[in-house]
């Protein structure tokens, strides 16, 4: 008995528009970000995550407005990513009822952002997310920190960074693996195991999910969550038979009806 | 009663409250968030919300007025809902505020999370046991709930105990007596069961 493994659909937004598109046929608007977490909420996922890649100086006013609108439909703990940079812009979004909210490159560029938020507001709203790739092969072996979508290397050594970000007080950490983000091949369970190892921090594993025997993977190697777009945007797995696979290995999940939504 | 359930929404700078009242009106309850006691007294069901510190908690009652008007809600025997930090704040102490008084509604106190090997705050989805049968936890027994916390009740009356959860150790997770019940866990945020136990809560104020 304990907390249960979640599983948590990723949706990438842009000005207020689902990015990547989805083939689910009994929506009325497959492109609402809302609507569609609403969906997976039905469906069983156990958390939601919204990343607003808005790329301008709109972004935190789109974020908040997307935080606002899916309060009136989804009844699971959300987290907005894009779009932080302040520990205002934190304290918005949270009243506009999101549950946490990500932070990125704004943490790589502000530190202090981690120990503003987690003093105002608590660890369990901050989450810090690392976008890494494992290092050239003949260098040394790790990871490295990337930033702006993965377009610039810091050449920050990524668990260095976890373990700094947990001693500023994150509460989780999405660990998400440009080597295997879109390529359905599996999590980086290297990169998770090492992290486990390292920190004491809830993991969130990313990048790279293409069945739930990659998800009893990342679990095994010490994710406490699995976050996954593709593989449930375009129907591969129903969120249900993902956890019906994980129940079946030992993995603890919360399973619902799928009439009821009740045991 | 009228049909429509006129719900008072304790407002006394709790944190996040639009979650608690967009659940409360998904189920058809008529909210109205109020900083005034009056309102508090005249409705026909209270709702407390709250996130944070027992003490800070306690505190905004209390400039507002708050912590009387829960009480007389309580006295009166209209039908009132604690979720979160408000299950706390029902009884008399709390380790988190040393010398802060409870609302001492339900005697007892709340301990902190022991840290062996668990991370604290105790946070994500857990299971129910339903110690006895409730009208508000009606079909809700061995459901998850989501958590987020790091302290929990400990009631000096086996009685009050409505539900358990465990967590290094079996806590308290529900508890109340007569026309109170309150929840650690966040419903509003707990999907369908969540949702359940609010509507639970509306048909049991309507019957009250």
């Amino acid at each position: 008995m304990g907390l249960k493994v979640r599983i948590i659909p990723c949706l990438d937004v842009d000005a207020g528009r689902v990015v990547k598109g989805t083939q689910f046929k009994d929506l009325r608007d497959a492109g609402d970000p809302v609507e569609l977490a609403a969906l997976y909420d039905r469906e069983g996922a156990d958390e939601i995550v919204f990343y607003d890649i808005t790329a301008s100086h709109e972004a935190r006013n789109t974020a908040t407005a997307l935080a606002r609108r899916a309060a009136e439909e989804v009844f699971i703990p959300y987290t907005i990513g894009g779009g932080v940079r302040t520990v205002e812009d934190m304290r918005d979004m949270l009243r506009a009822g999101a549950d946490k909210v990500s932070i990125n490159s704004a943490a790589v560029k502000t530190p202090d952002l981690i120990d503003g938020g987690a003093e105002r507001f608590g660890s369990q709203c901050v989450v810090l997310s690392v976008d890494v790739k494992r290092r050239a092969p003949g260098a040394k072996a790790g990871w490295e920190v990337y930033l702006n979508g993965g377009r610039l290397n810091t050449e920050m050594d990524a668990v260095e960074w976890l373990v700094e970000g947990e001693r500023r007080g994150a509460g989780e950490f999405v660990l998400n693996s440009m080597d295997s983000d879109g390529m359905e091949t599996g999590y980086d369970l290297e990169l998770i195991s090492e992290v486990a190892e390292k920190t004491s921090v809830p993991i969130i594993a990313s990048g790279g999910a293409g069945s739930p025997e990659h998800m009893i993977a990342a679990v095994n190697a010490g994710a406490g969550a699995v976050l996954a777009a593709s593989i449930f945007h375009f129907g591969e797995w129903s969120i249900r038979e993902v956890k019906e696979h994980m129940m079946q290995a030992g993995v603890p999940v919360r399973m619902t009806d799928p009439t009821t939504g009740v045991r | 009663m009228a049909e429509t359930l006129n719900v008072a929404m304790v407002d006394y700078d709790a944190g996040n409250t639009l979650s608690v009242r967009r659940a409360l009106e998904k189920v058809g309850a008529v909210v109205d968030l109020t900083p005034d006691p009056d309102v508090v007294g005249r409705a026909d069901a209270v709702v407390l919300p709250g996130v944070g510190a027992f003490g800070d908690c306690m505190r905004k009652l209390r400039e507002r007025g708050m912590d009387e008007a829960c009480l007389e809600a309580y006295r009166s025997g209209t039908p009132f809902l604690g979720v979160c930090i408000a299950l706390q704040v029902l009884f008399e102490r709390s380790a988190e505020s040393p010398g802060v008084e409870g609302l001492g509604i339900l005697p007892g106190g709340v301990a902190r999370f022991a840290s062996n090997g668990l991370k604290v705050p105790h946070m994500g989805w857990n299971e129910l046991a339903l110690a006895r049968s409730h009208p508000v936890l009606d079909g809700l027994d061995g459901e998850a709930f989501y958590f987020v916390h790091s302290y929990y009740p400990e009631p000096d009356e086996p009685s009050d105990v409505l539900g358990t959860s465990e967590y290094g150790v079996r806590f308290c997770a529900a508890a109340g007596r007569e026309n109170l019940i309150a929840v650690q866990f966040h419903a509003e945020k707990s999907s369908r069961a969540g949702l359940k136990l609010y509507e639970n809560f509306l048909s049991w104020a309507r019957r009250s």
